[in-house]
């Protein structure tokens, strides 16, 4: 018995020691994200689980987005825009291959944007590539999209993971075996478990410090906390902000707070009395108390917004001073407005610890004002169902996380039913407009209609959190477009 | 016996074609669209009704229905929705996990229930039977994924024996994947280790009275011998039957275990799949869940019936 338990302990005291070793090894990598992707193909789904996995990892795109939102050369070097703006020409990178060692050329991103543009495509953002009526091949490193109007953020869209380049060979397996030109090659995915990358040996641009990160899966915020203090994984993207502060004086860690394109909107559903009345929104708009919300919610973390833009853009200008928060003002306007005594609206919360909590602070500051406010907890597939397709609700929260994304506000049938002519006009004149200061111009005058037409309730930029392991760099602090860049993460001694 | 096994079986296949109905029916009814889950919040109508069209899920519900039991009769349980994948793959690979964890966590409880039940019968009002019994109260109390949360603390974090969780694939390092299945079944095996001992006990001070015990003590036997050879025997049989309801309840409570260590369980899966509408997986899974657990049913009774001659002439017209 006693022999049996020291070999055991033995055994034990190997085995971590081997544990050990292997996590001095620098150049690996293990990352602990919440959600596990449904399928790994980001441009047959929405999902930021799959753009966290692949997006410039494994998949690449003709220009890609850099850490402060910017675009710069991807698989394209470089290209041209015609006098009229409606021909763009690439000159393709040479020398490409994508990891099955097939050759990446023009005629992939034929493939890529015919696929895209097909009537039984599944990409979620069809519309953005819409507008291009043309892909010519003028040879095998120069290919040229002709658009049938201006798109001023055309080279942007091409960077989004919805465009990344796929090859005609591997495409109908990405979901489950992605082949992509990125650096880092797909080598498994231990469903529910893991995904594992390893550094493309090929790769064509600088390579990547670490040879292999994987991807492990862990929803529970208590059983991440143990995996980060126990060594088991090396950081997080995104953590919740509720148990920071475990991490916060912990030399062996760092927390990097940055910013990301997720606008928290109290979403109003404008075509249903009483928000159809500009008063009440205004209300709305007056008994919300910002910091208090933020404050409550993420402790503190985020910042305050009075218009659906991220406050990071260089477009963006600061209109939380439109309906400063002021009850008198807010009670005043709903007696205005024929509600002297407040009314009641119910209040559909998805299953995100940011809506239920900042769900429960609104609540009470609408009470203050004569606002009942019924709280229903809904899952997000009913949510998708119930408010977002069937825009049967009063008012939700939800984070609007893709970046610049005011152009759903010209849409009237977007599920907050917002229906304004004169910023549809707005907003298609921005979208045909290539000069830059022109179109900041633009997205400041389309931020100001919307703060002052209060169609939804503006409450905070989502923070990015991400707990790293302290000798661990390149993580990006921002987040502009959805993905988790791998490119400069490097041990450091 | 033949007849008794072949009623049984009747049962067993009746039981699964109701519960096919139900799951089929009650998850049709579930709100919530896998298309529109997929494409998520800025996608176009139309790509989701062409997605729609791609999933099959613009076939009539009796149709799908008969489709899927037919495919199932054949072994083919679909492609899952969101995973793009078979939904059988998906489920074989999983219970590579949750299988082995269930069985460990049962032989963990039946190594550390029924000894400590026996010894705590033996000794019936002595300190050692109040200090197990009160161990043992205290073992079902404690909710598993509370005590889940301890073992990573002391185990994975303070002493760092043990991973905190978290699999490696058994065809890559089977020492590694045994590792990762320690702490887990330490956690679903409490409980029903606390409720082993207990059952055992009564069961154990219940024969100890009887009459065969007092003749076996007559003919020369110690007490120890008498209950060895004969009490424990006959004490089995309603602990076969406590082991096999926990077998079924074993396999369900791997949902929350599989959470707190992160384990791509069975559980886990199913999970998933509901909160992303992966409806045809859900079914599959249910299914899988439901044979195993009425299909132990059946071998306990046959089991039952095979230790206790009387249960099946009795049940023999």
């Amino acid at each position: 018995m006693n022999k049996t338990l020291k070999a055991f302990g033995v055994a034990l005291a190997l085995s971590s020691a081997l544990a050990g070793m292997a996590m001095a090894q620098p150049t690996e990598v293990r990352i602990g994200v919440a959600l596990e992707p449904p399928a790994l193909d980001p441009t047959a789904g929405a999902a930021e689980a799959i753009d966290i996995v692949v997006y410039q990892n494994v998949f690449e795109g003709l220009t890609r987005i850099d850490q402060n939102g910017a675009v710069q050369p991807g698989l394209a070097d470089s290209w041209t825009i015609s006098e009229d703006g409606l021909t763009y020409t690439f000159k393709l990178h040479d020398g490409v291959t994508f990891h099955d060692g097939t050759t990446f050329d023009a005629e992939d991103v034929k493939f890529t944007f015919d696929r895209i543009l097909s009537e039984d495509s599944v990409n979620a953002h069809r519309e953005f590539y819409e507008p291009i009526t043309g892909i010519t091949i003028i040879d095998p490193l120069t290919i040229a999209f002709t658009l049938d109007r201006q798109i001023g953020r055309f080279l942007f869209d091409l960077g989004r993971g919805d465009a990344v380049i796929v090859a005609p060979e591997s495409a109908d397996n990405n979901a489950n075996d992605p082949i992509g030109t990125g650096p880092f090659a797909f080598v498994q995915w231990d469903k529910g478990s893991r995904v594992v990358l390893e550094a493309y040996g090929p790769y064509w641009g600088a390579p990547a410090h670490l040879t292999k990160a994987s991807y492990v899966f862990i929803s529970d915020t208590a059983t991440l906390t143990n995996a980060l203090l126990a060594g088991d994984i090396d950081g997080t993207n995104n953590f919740a902000t509720e148990a920071l502060a475990v991490f916060e004086n912990n030399p062996q860690f760092k927390v990097l707070v940055g910013t990301t394109e997720g606008e928290t909107i109290l979403s109003t559903n404008n075509k249903r009395p009483p928000f159809d009345n500009l008063k009440v929104r205004q209300a709305m708009a007056h008994a919300l108390d910002r910091q208090a919300i933020i404050d409550g919610t993420t402790n503190g973390y985020g910042t305050p917004i009075g218009a659906p833009f991220a406050p990071h853009n260089p477009y963006y200008v600061d209109l939380t001073g439109t309906y400063p928060y002021d009850p008198e003002a807010a009670k005043a306007l709903l007696a205005e407005a024929g509600y002297p005594d407040g009314f009641s609206a119910t209040l559909k919360l998805p299953p995100v610890a940011y809506a239920r909590t900042s769900g429960q602070i609104i609540a009470s500051q609408f009470a203050a004002v004569g606002i009942k406010l019924e709280l229903i907890n809904v899952e997000w597939a009913q949510w998708l169902e119930d408010v977002y397709a069937n825009k049967d609700f009063d008012l939700s929260i939800v984070s609007h996380v893709e970046p610049f994304d005011i152009g759903n506000y010209a849409n009237p049938d977007y599920y907050f039913g917002y229906d304004n002519p004169e910023f549809q006009a707005l907003i298609k004149t921005l979208n045909g407009t290539v000069d830059e200061a022109k179109r900041k111009e633009l997205a400041i005058e389309a931020q100001t209609i919307l703060a002052r037409d209060a169609v939804n309730g503006y409450l905070f930029e989502l923070a990015q959190t991400g707990v790293w392991n302290a000798k661990l760099t390149g993580m990006w602090q921002n987040s502009p477009i959805e993905g988790l860049v791998l490119r400069d993460i490097a041990w450091t001694e | 016996m033949i007849l008794f096994t072949l009623r049984r079986f009747l049962g067993f296949a009746a039981t699964l074609l109701v519960a096919a109905l139900v799951i089929f029916w009650l998850l049709d009814l579930l709100p919530g669209d896998p298309a529109q889950f997929i494409l998520g919040i800025n996608a176009t109508p139309d790509s989701v009704a062409r997605l729609r069209v791609q999933m099959g899920l613009d076939v009539p519900a009796p149709e799908r229905f008969v489709s899927w039991v037919w495919g199932m009769l054949q072994g083919d349980f679909g492609m899952s929705y969101t995973q793009r994948a078979p939904v059988a793959e998906l489920i074989w690979a999983r219970l590579a996990v949750t299988l082995p964890l269930s069985i460990f966590a049962m032989v963990i409880s039946i190594v550390v229930g029924l000894p400590l039940g026996i010894l705590a019968a033996r000794r019936r009002g002595k300190l050692l039977d109040t200090a197990i019994m009160v161990t043992a109260q205290t073992g079902v109390a404690i909710p598993n994924f509370w005590f889940g949360m301890l073992l990573t603390l002391v185990f994975a974090v303070g002493l760092r024996w043990l991973p905190p969780g978290g699999f490696t694939p058994w065809n890559e390092d089977g020492w590694a994947s045994l590792r990762g299945l320690i702490l887990p079944s330490l956690a679903l095996a409490l409980p029903q280790a606390s409720i082993l001992a207990r059952v055992m006990r009564t069961a154990l001070v219940d024969v100890t009275g009887q009459d065969y015990i007092r003749t076996a003590r007559a003919k020369g036997l110690t007490m120890g011998e008498a209950v060895w050879r004969h009490g424990v025997r006959n004490a089995l049989l309603p602990v076969l039957t406590i082991l096999g309801l926990q077998f079924a309840y074993l396999v369900a409570g791997t949902i929350i275990v599989e959470n707190v260590f992160y384990l791509p369980g069975l559980g886990r899966l199913i999970y998933t799949a509901i909160s992303e509408r992966d409806l045809i997986l859900v079914r599959g899974a249910t299914i899988i869940l439901i044979v195993t657990v009425t299909a132990t049913m059946l071998l306990t009774d046959i089991a039952y019936a095979l230790v206790d001659p009387r249960l099946r002439e009795r049940s023999t017209p």
